[in-house]
């Protein structure tokens, strides 16, 4: 035989699923919410959507080169960091911001950890928060401009819905539901955040436990520390505004800085709920999303090693110390 | 996990199955070539002894090794012919055996087979009949099925399985097998029953062959303590201890044994065979094979003598389409990549597939993003992601910690790894090393 045959250790074959081919999905699962974001807030967002994404990517792009290490902006998840950045910030900022963000981002949070699959949170939600501490006046500047959003029914004040409810007043959910109403460019719509999450759900990118136990113990934490007894329509208010969606579906159910254990997984999703509302409630601003992720990230390791699996048929009888 | 009515467990994959290349093609018999190769090894255990030697003639169906102690198997002329040398050569796996060469004078002469009333038997003597006729199981791991049929305690065995799972893509020969013979199958497990009376029989098949399943049930007609149990359709389904937790719902680890549990599993092919030794006399001389893949020109499923070469099946079958990149002895998921098909067929070689594109070297690993397909689809419900990690850093410690010994090797993890991660081929290396210290002690 001429040809050499290939010689490798089972198994031979393997799935179409790729790192970039979920990727692709989550971008595509973004976009619904993007899309609204934009037709809210006018093209200004658009604009600080594709800075925060382009810098995210040549962040990357740079940064491998240097280190004379494989260029890995291919696989989609610089683009994703950057998009879930940029729709965390409110239309409001000036576009140096997202670049700094992008770059805290994917260089100190992503990169100097190690690449992808080692940071120990959320690149996105690291650059948000590094954001709102080093810039917090413009990072909650909801206001707009006339000609950039003309679309948001205006309320009295340049607060967002939750902010509001927090003073005392009241939401309109129609708009909160929809999205045209105040708040950072990608989280404003629940029903296209919805829309997403539900379509990675049924593509298989994501598993429903985090997210709906995050939701739901979120509401469990509404209903009995909110101070408003059983009031619905608080509920909904509480579930629609601010970030929970965009966290819920989209940040917390982020592979690498959530549990790989089944257990694990469900603490996890709880704890969020917890975490939110804690700093929805007790704490001092409106939101609690970001830093209720970016907490529980820290506590993946430790979720982890007390989640870990027994092994199949390592219950009872011999061996299984974890059961 | 038991909603949709059809019996499983949890994790595991669905590969494209490829079946449809062979399964349509009966078994056909295939003529052996000038030499053959009768490796010593194609169990478990302790290799057999050579009774043989030099230039001694033997027959069709002679003992030309014995067993080499309790865990061992006697090894059968598949033709008649002179005994040319013994030598050590390449098996399949990769590994290397002794094997008699016996080269064939063509005539076929057979020992007389002494054929048998089973029920008139003890279980002693099937026992005997079957350790004779060098039956091993034929499912893959080739585990002496006298050994298997021989618990501590064999009252307190309660059922008896018989694997017809299938599993593994592309290969069709235990379909066949069922389809083209299930009184053979029948009734090898009828003898199986009749060395555990109190045991009742199941033989168990995945949903995707229906037409089997009818085919067996004909056969078992007035059969009380047999049933036929349908599984969904999934790899690993075949594998012994997802199938006895499937079929039973009794769980056994690593360290266990079916029998501790009350189980015996024995393969489609290995209830055959059992059904031949006892009852007709016959050792183990052939097994069913199947050769496919897109490589091959003209898949199909063969009845392959032992001791042939995988490239005379490959011949007899009707040849490679073009270049083949990759063969494989086995199925795709666990089977053994082959770099020369000089190796001879055993009682374990159950496929010869063949793939004009070896799609695994076309993939780089990247990084882990810690997605956790690896962990769902793992049948023993470990984390191969991590369990990889700790293998590949050497870290035997944190490895047994993590239940690193319960990997079955199904190679679920690997195929569904969106990185391309090379998990169950870390795992198993580390096992493998770790198996081996605890041998030396």
């Amino acid at each position: 035989m001429e040809k050499l045959l290939h010689v490798s250790s089972s198994p031979h074959i393997r799935s179409r699923v790729k790192t970039s081919s979920i990727m692709f999905l989550v971008i595509l699962a973004l976009l619904p919410a993007a899309c609204v974001g934009i037709w809210v807030f006018g093209p200004y967002a658009a604009a600080v959507l594709a800075v925060s994404v382009a810098s995210a990517v040549m962040t990357e792009y740079i940064y491998e080169m240097l280190m004379r290490r494989p260029v890995t902006i291919k696989d989609g998840s610089a683009v994703v960091t950057g998009l879930l950045l940029g729709m965390n910030l409110p239309v409001s900022v000036p576009l140096w911001m997202p670049v700094i963000g992008s770059v805290f981002a994917v260089l100190v949070v992503k990169q100097l950890f190690g690449g992808l699959g080692q940071n120990f949170m959320n690149p996105a939600l690291a650059g948000r928060c590094f954001l709102l501490i080093s810039f917090s006046a413009r990072m909650t500047d909801f206001s707009v401009s006339s000609q950039t959003a003309a679309r948001i029914v205006d309320t009295v004040s340049g607060a967002t819905p939750l902010a509001e409810l927090k003073a005392g007043g009241s939401a309109d959910l129609l708009s909160m539901f929809l999205g045209n109403t105040r708040g950072t460019i990608g989280e404003t719509s629940a029903l296209a955040l919805l829309i997403g999450g539900i379509f990675l759900a049924v593509m298989g990118v994501i598993r429903l436990w985090i997210p709906l136990l995050y939701l739901g113990s979120f509401s469990a934490f509404v209903l009995i520390f909110g101070d408003h007894g059983f009031d619905l329509p608080f509920l909904a208010a509480e579930l629609l505004g601010g970030g929970l969606m965009l966290g819920a579906w989209f940040m917390a159910t982020d592979y690498v800085t959530s549990p790989i254990t089944r257990r694990g997984r469900i603490v996890y999703g709880i704890l969020l709920g917890i975490m939110t509302g804690l700093f929805r409630f007790f704490g001092g601003s409106a939101e609690g999303v970001s830093y209720a992720i970016i907490f529980c990230n820290l506590l993946v390791p430790l979720i982890e090693r007390l989640t870990l699996p027994g092994g199949f048929g390592c219950g009872k009888k011999k061996g299984g110390k974890n059961a | 996990m038991r909603k949709s009515g059809l019996r499983t467990f949890r994790g595991g994959v669905h590969p494209e199955d490829g079946k449809a290349l062979s399964a349509a093609r009966a078994l056909t018999p295939m003529e052996p070539g000038e030499l053959l190769f009768y490796s010593l090894s194609q169990h478990i255990g302790a290799p057999a002894r050579p009774t043989v030697a030099k230039g001694d003639h033997v027959l069709r169906g002679q003992k030309i090794a014995e067993a080499g102690g309790f865990v061992s198997a006697p090894v059968h002329a598949s033709v008649s012919g002179t005994v040319k040398e013994i030598k050590k050569m390449r098996m399949p796996a990769g590994n290397t055996a002794d094997c008699i060469v016996v080269e064939n004078d063509g005539a076929m002469r057979e020992t007389a087979f002494e054929p048998a009333d089973y029920t008139q038997l003890s279980g002693k003597e099937i026992l005997e009949r079957i350790s004779d006729a060098g039956v091993t199981g034929m499912g893959g791991a080739g585990f002496p099925t006298h050994v298997k049929l021989s618990p501590k305690e064999p009252e307190k065995i309660d059922y008896i399985l018989i694997n017809g799972a299938e599993c593994e893509p592309y290969l069709t020969s235990d379909y066949r097998r069922m389809l083209e013979n299930p009184e053979m199958v029948a009734e090898g497990l009828k003898i199986l029953l009749h060395i555990f009376p109190g045991a009742r029989g199941v033989i168990c098949v995945e949903d995707n062959k229906k037409d089997c399943a009818a085919a067996l049930e004909k056969a078992l007609k007035g059969c009380g303590n047999i049933r036929i149990q349908l599984l969904k359709t999934k790899y690993p389904q075949g594998a012994e201890r997802m199938l006895i937790y499937a079929v039973t719902g009794r769980k056994i680890n690593s360290s266990m044994l079916p029998a501790d549990v009350g189980c015996i599993v024995d393969n489609v092919e290995t209830a055959a065979a059992v059904y031949r030794a006892v009852a007709l006399g016959e050792p183990v001389m052939d097994r069913t094979m199947t050769v496919s893949g897109d490589g091959a020109a003209k898949p199909g499923n063969y009845i392959v003598p032992t001791g042939m070469l995988f490239r005379e099946v490959l011949e007899k079958a009707g040849g490679a389409k073009g270049e083949p990149e990759k063969m494989i002895a086995g199925g795709p998921m666990m089977g053994n990549a082959l770099f020369s098909l000089e190796v001879p067929v055993t009682k374990t070689s159950s496929a010869l597939l063949l793939f004009g594109k070896d799609p695994v070297s076309e993939q780089t690993p990247s990084a882990c993003i810690n997605c956790g397909r690896c962990m769902e689809a793992c049948p023993g419900q470990i984390l191969p992601a991590r369990l990889a990690v700790f293998a590949d850093h050497g870290d035997e410690e944190k490895f047994l910690k993590y239940h690193g010994m319960e990997c079955c090797e199904c190679g679920c993890c690997s195929f569904v790894c969106p990185a391309k991660r090379q998990l169950s081929q870390s795992i198993k290396s580390m096992r493998r090393l770790l198996l081996a210290k605890k041998k030396k002690g």
